[in-house]
């Protein structure tokens, strides 16, 4: 199948991340994409130029000469009326930086694929999430994907959540670099009149194009009112939690495929489980399903949804978790643990029973993480329990020592 | 005058930015989008000023030099002669003044509130300033 497009519902197609993700942008039809390559996203931005050039889609595309311009002309495109999407990864998003508060700021549902990876220096091309991690603040809902058929899910599901009128936020769909964006999986795609069908036309409320109705974008905001109209974003990813629910269902109904603000795998009954986001879930569940089958009381809970954070929903679900370790593909250099870590531990101050937690940065600059990694980590929470102490809160796993 | 459209009639009810007290976070539109085009009037910047245009009719020679530099036309002309400033939005930029012609120094700048008590030039009141 490679670069060509799905042009009718198949079973099962072999793809990599980035096919798919460059074909659930080409299934959602945007009006305007504007994207600058950089690896490893370069091939959703190549692939998509190539369903523009053969008349696949009408999109308008915009090659940009970097990422800053991509992200400004996504805005222009989305205040005039448009559903405008462009795709980075890494130093990329970093160039996108002040643009991507003016595009939340302006409350325009940009939907973003971003392939995670490590940010120079020292310079690296390989998978982590401290692109993404960085931009949490930014006012942007982030989905992050354990697989190709999630980020595929994602990408369409993020469309609709972005436009939902009680939320008009832009989102942003992570997969892990190269592991997941350069690696080949079965991928189930939907046919292309149900994405489109499923997506819908946006419907802005007001946009710069319709001359009727003239209206200024962006003017000068200062003591008065800036800060209603921040409390009014804050608003909006509280409302986010009800729309990513309601669409994630709709999807299934759609797909057959399940989508939550985080998935918990064997944790009902878990005495310790391990807390992670993206590819390293997958392997994580190996093992977990190793400790299960010698007795162990082993779970795992996967992120999907990071902004919002689903805080709440969180806590219910580990309370009862007595050791809990939380695993980082970034750190946030701020001498206390990884930015997963301190928001669910911050999540968990309020809950009535408190696990025992600790903290894994892990995988920086596209380490590999192996099955004996995690293993690692479930021994150190074997350890934790059975001793009541959480020996090192804050640990480097698979560093050289 | 803010023109009505739809939008300025949905959303615009309780924005009024331009007042302080104005509409709370639920009512303002999102983003901060303004609805409504041409409606630079609404927003009443004569209360930047700390120094006032007196226009002196006796001196004044009605080139319309003044008209012409004042950067938010808040020179009022009629029938080809001006006839006082707008001071809703005169912001007291001292523009008119300086492009008066000297020889007719047409334009007082005087300091806001004090125009009654003192009806002193730019450069008398400078020159006062400098005294004190
Ligand atoms: S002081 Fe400035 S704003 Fe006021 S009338 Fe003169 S030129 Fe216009
Ligand atoms: S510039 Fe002076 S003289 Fe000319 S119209 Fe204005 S006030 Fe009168």
């Amino acid at each position: 199948m490679g670069n060509s497009a799905l042009n009718e519902a198949v079973k099962s197609v072999a793809l990599t991340g980035n096919e798919a993700v460059a074909n659930a942008m080409r299934q959602v039809h945007p009006d305007v994409v504007a994207a600058y390559p950089i690896t490893p996203q370069t091939e959703i931005v190549q692939i998509f130029s190539t369903f523009v050039a053969d008349g696949l889609v009408q999109t308008e595309f915009v090659p940009v000469e970097s990422e800053h311009s991509a992200m400004s002309a996504t805005v222009g495109a989305s205040a005039a009326g448009a559903r405008a999407m462009t795709a980075t990864s890494a130093n990329g998003l970093a160039l996108m930086w002040e643009v991507l508060y003016i595009a939340a700021g302006l409350r325009l549902p940009i939907v973003m694929p971003v392939v995670n990876r490590a940010l120079s220096a020292p310079i690296n091309i390989h998978c982590d999430h401290s692109d993404t991690m960085g931009a949490r603040d930014s006012g942007w809902i982030q989905l992050y994907s354990e697989n190709a058929q999630e980020a595929y899910d994602n990408v369409i599901q993020a469309v609709r959540i972005a436009e939902h009128p009680e939320v008009n936020l832009p989102v942003m769909v992570m997969m892990d670099g190269f592991i997941i964006s350069h690696g080949m999986e079965n991928v189930y795609p939907l046919a292309d009149e149900e994405v489109r069908k499923f997506v819908g036309e946006r419907k802005p409320h007001y946009t710069l194009l319709d001359a009727d109705n003239p209206i200024t974008v962006g003017p000068l905001d200062l003591q008065d009112f800036y800060f209603e109209h921040r409390r009014q974003q804050a608003e909006a990813m509280f409302n986010a939690d009800k729309v990513v629910k309601e669409v994630a269902d709709e999807f299934a109904k759609l797909s057959g495929r399940q989508y939550d603000f985080f998935e918990a795998y064997q944790l009902d009954d878990a005495e310790m489980a391990i807390v992670v986001i993206g590819s390293t879930a997958g392997t994580a569940k190996y093992v977990v399903n190793e400790l299960r089958a010698k007795g162990v009381k082993a779970g795992l809970l996967k992120i999907r949804m990071f902004r919002p954070f689903p805080a709440a929903r969180l806590r219910e679900a580990l309370t009862n978790v007595p050791a809990v370790a939380v695993m980082d593909r970034a750190d946030s250099l701020a001498a206390c643990g990884g930015p997963l870590f301190g928001d669910l531990r911050a999540a968990l101050y309020s809950a009535g029973k408190r696990p025992l937690m600790n903290n894994y940065i892990y995988g920086l600059g596209g380490r590999d993480v192996t099955l004996d990694h995690i293993r690692t980590v479930y021994q150190d929470l074997e350890e934790m329990l059975r001793t009541g102490e959480v020996k090192r809160e804050i640990n480097y796993l698979g560093v050289r020592e | 005058m803010v023109k009505e459209t739809k939008v300025t009639r949905e959303i615009m009810a309780g924005d009024q930015p331009q007042k302080r007290g104005g509409a709370n976070w639920r009512d303002l539109p999102a983003g901060a989008v303004i609805a409504g085009g041409a409606n630079s009037a609404a927003f009443e910047t004569g209360d930047w000023r700390t120094l006032k245009p007196v226009h002196l009719p006796e001196r004044c020679i009605h080139c319309l030099l003044c008209w012409v530099f004042c950067p938010d036309m808040a020179v009022i002309v009629e029938d080809g002669r001006v006839v006082g400033f707008d001071y809703k939005h005169c912001k007291g930029c001292g523009i008119c003044a300086k492009e008066c012609p000297s020889k007719v120094n047409a334009i007082d700048m005087v300091p806001e509130g004090a125009e009654d008590a003192d009806r002193s030039t730019v450069s008398e009141y400078r020159g006062k300033e400098k005294s004190r």
